[in-house]
């Protein structure tokens, strides 16, 4: 992408975290000199690319996809009102992703973070929550048509709410519709084999390389 | 007269050859035959058929299942049981807002589940650093428990003096902090209660011959808080936005923390703590931030706790393995590193002859395996790390995952009897 001096220094301090620069270059840039709203989303996205290869290289860490999240949704917050209607269709996606944590477990930390990595890699991610009866993942499955779907859980208790959950996709004959995988504190080969689920994923960059096999989209 | 001296006869001779065990894997001495403990929470309640609910809130029903269990499978070492599990009263009595338990917000057949939120607001380090004590009673504990709702209206105390300090103590009147009080007194009541349960199940337990695997339990600076102040992402912010005042509160914490577990400790009469640590695993930081964030008030105050005797005993949660180089920099024979996800066979490569090892039997085997891949898994780690002069004291990754199977508990005692002696 063909970028301008101030294009290049806003992408470089997006990748570098240097939030307070980046944030600065951003509003500059949209509230002042009038820039695209769209080409500035664009902008943002090159630099996500830079902090998911960061990531996937072992330089970033969490730490660093959380503050990246963060000043996506900030830079977000100003620039979505300001694009015109007409310039603001859905962007073409590459595959839906339902995902929530199982019944029992109430945690959405890696979960958080998975959902994070999808939408910046392109997915249209509906996150469900937290404890999520095994019913309400069939119905949001039904309404939305996903074509991976994430089971998400931290205790060992998930393990049975897991395999539960993909037996009763299983019953309700909607198990071949769609990709299953799940990920966790504890998941591992053994738990993937026991729950009947298609893969498991230890981290959010994982995740999005299974459901970029998924959906054939060159990982 | 200590826990160690309560058992007589022929218990004393077998409490007294389980404690030195593990005396004996501290001091990374060859003990007679490898030390396995018993640790669980809400194993418990599979074990005994009662409910989560029960074995939090009935204290003589869960002192009396963890009893037969020890009994039945004669550990080297034990959870103290009644502690890690029977929290139910105190907790609702506290109004305790952190967590969610069974009746409250959870089934009355499901765990406990700690609720990551911003407890801490991300403008408050420099209140907390300039008072502490302060900030916990007017701002922190109100938040956290809903007994403290009214300290807000407490003092500042700092300042107070002379005839100042007279009419300064007039808040006490008010409604809201004598209604805190008094739920307050009513709480500790109830908490004192339930430590004595807990006291009086480890002193029954020494009596009958078994030792306990830690008394008291602290938190590492940055976990304490990462996981109670300002939440997992709030921290991993402030690692950008804040850190010379995360830097500071950290050095803080690590003294505060050091000194509360060596007060809390010398009460127990045990030297071995266990510190749970959460936010080291290689996937949650960069090397750079774990040296510059984690590691060095860690440090500072295991050093602390060695410097009073105590035995730090952090469990590793998740894989460490990149951190391993890192935390060999401490005296060997000081501490107990338990391990969860980390390869043992590696840790004990890297750390063998620096710490005592305890662990881990993965949560996915010991729940979902059959008694044959347990005892294979033993072995394994027997072969591999016991029989190479490892000094490993086995137990499941996290203690027995909740869901265990009895048959492979005792898969993995006999095992280990069959191995290791």
């Amino acid at each position: 992408m063909e970028m301008n001096a101030q294009e290049q220094a806003l992408v470089k301090h997006l990748a570098d975290m240097e939030e307070d620069e980046a944030l600065d270059i951003a509003k500059r840039m949209l509230l002042e000199e009038g820039a695209d709203p769209l080409r500035v989303l664009e902008l943002c996205r090159t630099a996500m690319d830079i902090v998911g290869k960061r990531f996937e290289e072992g330089e970033y860490f969490l730490p660093e996809l959380v503050l990246a999240g963060e000043m996506l949704d900030t830079i977000g917050a100003i620039a979505k009102p300001l694009i015109k209607q007409d310039e603001s269709g859905p962007a073409k996606k590459l595959g839906k992703v339902l995902i929530g944590t199982v019944h029992g477990d109430l945690h959405d930390i890696g979960k958080n973070i998975v959902t994070f990595m999808l939408d910046i890699n392109g997915f249209e991610v509906k996150d469900i929550g937290v404890d999520v009866p095994v019913t309400t993942f069939i119905d949001e499955i039904r309404a939305y048509g996903p074509d991976v779907v994430g089971l998400s859980g931290f205790l060992t208790l998930a393990f049975d709410s897991m395999k539960e959950t993909i037996a009763a996709f299983d019953a309700a004959g909607m198990r071949n519709d769609f990709k299953i995988m799940i990920g966790g504190g504890q998941i591992d080969e053994t738990v993937r084999a026991y729950t009947g689920a298609d893969a498991f994923g230890v981290n959010a960059v994982e995740a999005v390389a299974l459901c970029k096999g998924w959906t054939g989209v060159a990982a | 007269m200590t826990i160690h001296d309560l058992a007589e006869g022929e218990a004393k001779v077998a409490y007294d050859a389980r404690r030195q065990r593990l005396l004996d894997c501290i001091a990374l001495k060859q003990p007679d035959r490898m030390p396995v403990a018993l640790y669980g929470t809400f194993w418990l309640a599979k074990y005994g058929g009662l409910t989560c609910k029960e074995l939090m809130y009935d204290y003589e029903k869960t002192a009396a299942v963890a009893a037969r269990a020890v009994e039945e499978f004669e550990p080297d070492a034990i959870a103290p049981f009644v502690q890690v599990t029977a929290a139910g009263r105190s907790l609702e009595a506290i109004g305790f807002k952190q967590l969610q338990w069974p009746g409250h917000g959870v089934g009355d057949n499901q765990p406990f589940q700690y609720l990551d939120r911003e407890y801490m607001k991300a403008d408050e380090y420099d209140d907390f650093l300039f008072d502490p004590t302060g900030y916990y009673l007017r701002t922190y504990l109100p938040r956290v428990a809903s007994a403290f709702e009214g300290f807000e209206d407490l003092p500042i105390f700092p300042g107070l003096h002379y005839f100042r300090l007279v009419a300064g103590i007039r808040p006490f009147a008010k409604p809201s902090v004598r209604a805190a009080l008094e739920k307050v007194i009513a709480a500790a009541e109830e908490v004192d209660r339930f430590v004595g349960h807990a006291v009086a199940f480890n002193e029954g337990m020494a009596k009958k011959g078994y030792p306990l695997i830690n008394g008291a339990i602290a938190v590492s600076p940055y976990d304490f808080i990462a996981d109670y102040f300002r939440g997992a992402t709030g921290m991993m912010k402030d690692l950008f936005r804040h850190k010379d005042k995360l830097l500071a509160l950290l050095d803080k914490a690590s003294e505060f923390l050091t000194r509360q577990t060596i007060a809390t400790a010398k009460i127990s009469g045990q030297e071995i703590v266990m510190i749970p640590i959460h936010w080291a695993p290689d996937a949650f930081m960069s090397g750079k931030q774990f040296e510059t964030f984690w590691w060095p008030p860690f440090r500072k105050m295991m050093m602390g706790l060695i410097d009073a005797g105590l035995v730090p005993m952090p469990l590793w949660e998740a894989d460490c393995t990149k951190r391993l180089e890192i935390i060999r920099d401490i005296p060997p024979g000081t501490c107990i590193y338990w391990f969860e996800r980390t390869d043992m066979v590696k840790a004990f490569e890297v750390l063998g002859d620096v710490v005592a090892l305890r662990g881990n039997l993965s949560p996915s085997l010991m729940t979902t395996g059959k008694p044959e891949e347990v005892d294979a898994a033993v072995r394994h780690l027997v072969d591999n790390v016991w029989a190479k002069g490892g000094k490993l004291i086995l137990d499941g990754a996290f203690g027995l995952p909740d869901e265990t199977p009895i048959e492979n508990v005792r898969a993995m005692f006999d095992a280990a009897r069959r191995y290791a002696g």
